[in-house]
């Protein structure tokens, strides 16, 4: 008896804990990540944003939660009804079920399996799920052509995106989140001399690639530039156009954790995760979570700035760019790599 | 260990077996492949239970991530009259099942070689030393394996998929005379030069 509790009862009520907290952090970082976004591009529009609720108007994503969980949800007549609600909840469980494999720290991981990025990749290949099965439930041609847009978009850019994620693992030679954080500790800095620092990470030798991601991760969350689902002149909102209430608060959260999902990635994948910028005593006592946290908030920058500032694509620029550029380039890109990681032998045998 | 294995494998086992049966009987197409999906799934989780973890998520990164998809697009765009469609569907019943019956038949080939001849079965099974899953992880137990004894059949399977890939292109292009493209070289290299042409214009005459 006793047996059975210490090798099932306590671990399963660990992992619980531990999720539970993991879940608690990340939706407060969701709601201020959400924040941020409106924050920033009022202040790139020069005005103020939501100043109202609290100090500077930091509560304002709680003030909305409780205006969305209060208002009445509405179903349309004619819709499916159990898919209708059934969409929100696989777009927003999918989204955050990803984060289980996400290291913040040395260690501080929910699920550290060999194949996380693997796992990462499997569910947000899901993801689309969400959006094409709100879009078909609501029985609205709007929210049709808005789930179609968005989900040919999400398969298109997926395919980059895999292969942006292969040229990275060829460089370290584990799938797991936690090495491949571990193998940017030597680089390109330290093989000319260098004490650890930034330049080891893998944004330097395979920038390219960095850049491929980072605007495949803006088409495949929808953001603008790529926003052609909810190109609100000429689809309303898109997909989510027949929903209201808290089933359209669970869409824009799992967005939002997507979002945050693909700035952890870029973090992990290639701004060395929670290594210190440079590897000596005043960076080094700033504990690893917190050097996360701050990589994480300057992806999401990013992403904001390019929502303030670029203007929207045209639906067949876009296509072209994922088709007919980025699979190109990736897939060439996979075979240089892996060309200079067998003859050259950097990477997976030096480190 | 066992109990909770047993208890997981017939979760999924049965979530796949019912998902199955949905994808028959279900009226609505669509429901039909989103149970399609749900079976895909279970039988994910299956192979996680047997230890073979990067079975399970390709499984779920090409067949939900991708093959359903395009289902799922296939039918929603089509205009499906189950009524009409369940007419015929007695006149085909035989054909599905000699179908059946032949899947049938080669999975318990294929299943009772091990019984009937374990001798050699274990001889075909393992003739190349693969490292126990302990020591090296499953994709590169997998990859050895992959890459050196069944490279042939590895390239001819990916020659294929490359056949049909091109096929589907070939039958589904077609060239529009009289289609406007754009051309975004040519649109960055027009200047002020090329783009406008400056007239003069008399008074009272016009161009």
């Amino acid at each position: 008896m006793i047996d059975t509790i210490n090798t099932y009862v306590l671990p399963a009520l660990l992992i619980i804990g531990q999720s539970l907290l993991f879940l608690v952090v990340l939706l407060v970082l969701i709601a201020y990540i959400l924040l941020a976004d409106r924050k920033i591009w009022a202040a790139v529009q020069m005005r103020r944003g939501p100043n109202v609720v609290g100090p500077f108007g930091l509560f304002q994503s709680f003030a909305d939660l409780l205006k969305f969980v209060l208002k009445e949800p509405v179903v349309p007549a004619s819709s499916d009804k159990i898919v209708f609600l059934l969409a929100p909840l696989v777009a927003v469980t999918l989204a955050l079920a990803t984060f289980a494999v996400v290291p913040v720290a040395d260690g501080w991981v929910i699920a550290d399996i060999n194949i996380g990025i693997l796992y990462v990749f499997a569910i947000s290949s899901l993801e689309v799920y969400g959006v094409i099965m709100g879009g078909w439930a609501s029985n609205s041609k709007y929210a049709f052509l808005g789930a179609l847009r968005s989900a040919a978009q999400m398969v298109s850019y997926e395919v980059s995106i895999g292969f942006v994620i292969v040229t990275v693992l060829l460089c370290v030679g584990s799938l797991n989140l936690t090495d491949i954080v571990l193998a940017q500790g030597t680089g390109l800095g330290t093989m000319i001399g260098l004490p650890g620092s930034f330049l080891d990470w893998h944004w330097l030798p395979l920038f390219p690639m960095f850049v491929i991601f980072f605007i495949s991760a803006l088409a495949e969350t929808n953001r603008p530039p790529f926003d052609l689902p909810e190109a609100e002149s000429e689809l309303v909102a898109g997909f989510m156009v027949e929903y209201g209430s808290t089933p359209y608060m669970m869409f824009m959260l799992g967005e939002y954790a997507a979002i945050t999902l693909m700035c952890c990635l870029m973090t992990i994948l290639f701004l060395g995760g929670w290594l210190p910028p440079f590897d000596f005593i005043p960076f080094t006592w700033v504990p690893g979570f917190l050097w996360f946290l701050i990589k994480v908030a300057f992806c999401f920058f990013l992403f904001a700035m390019v929502k303030a500032f670029v203007p929207r694509y045209r639906y067949d620029q876009l296509m072209q760019l994922g088709w007919k550029t980025f699979l190109p380039l990736s897939l060439a890109a996979v075979i240089i790599t892996a060309f200079v990681v067998q003859i050259f032998g950097w990477g997976a045998a030096a480190s | 260990m066992l109990g909770l294995q047993a208890t997981f494998f017939y979760f999924f086992a049965l979530i796949a077996v019912g998902g199955g049966l949905m994808v028959v009987f279900s009226r609505n197409p669509v429901h039909s492949v989103l149970f399609l999906i749900l079976t895909f799934v279970a039988a994910a989780g299956l192979f996680l239970l047997t230890g073979a973890e990067f079975l399970a998520l390709i499984l779920v990164v090409v067949y939900v991530g991708a093959v359903a998809i395009l289902f799922l697009f296939v039918v929603m765009m089509l205009d499906l009259d189950m009524g009409r469609m369940k007419k015929g569907a007695l006149k085909y019943a035989p054909f599905g099942a000699i179908i059946g019956l032949a899947l049938l038949a080669q999975l318990v080939i294929a299943l009772s070689g091990s019984y009937l001849a374990p001798s050699t079965a274990t001889t075909l099974a393992t003739p190349m030393p693969i490292p126990p899953l302990d020591q090296v992880t499953n994709i590169e137990a997998l990859g050895q394996v992959l890459y050196t004894r069944y490279i042939l059949f590895f390239q001819i399977a990916g020659l294929i998929l490359f056949v049909a890939m091109i096929g589907a292109i070939v039958l589904t292009l077609r060239h529009k005379e009289g289609v406007r493209r754009q051309s975004i070289p040519v649109q960055v290299a027009r200047n002020p030069k090329t783009a406008i042409e400056i007239v003069k214009v008399e008074s009272g005459r016009g161009l």
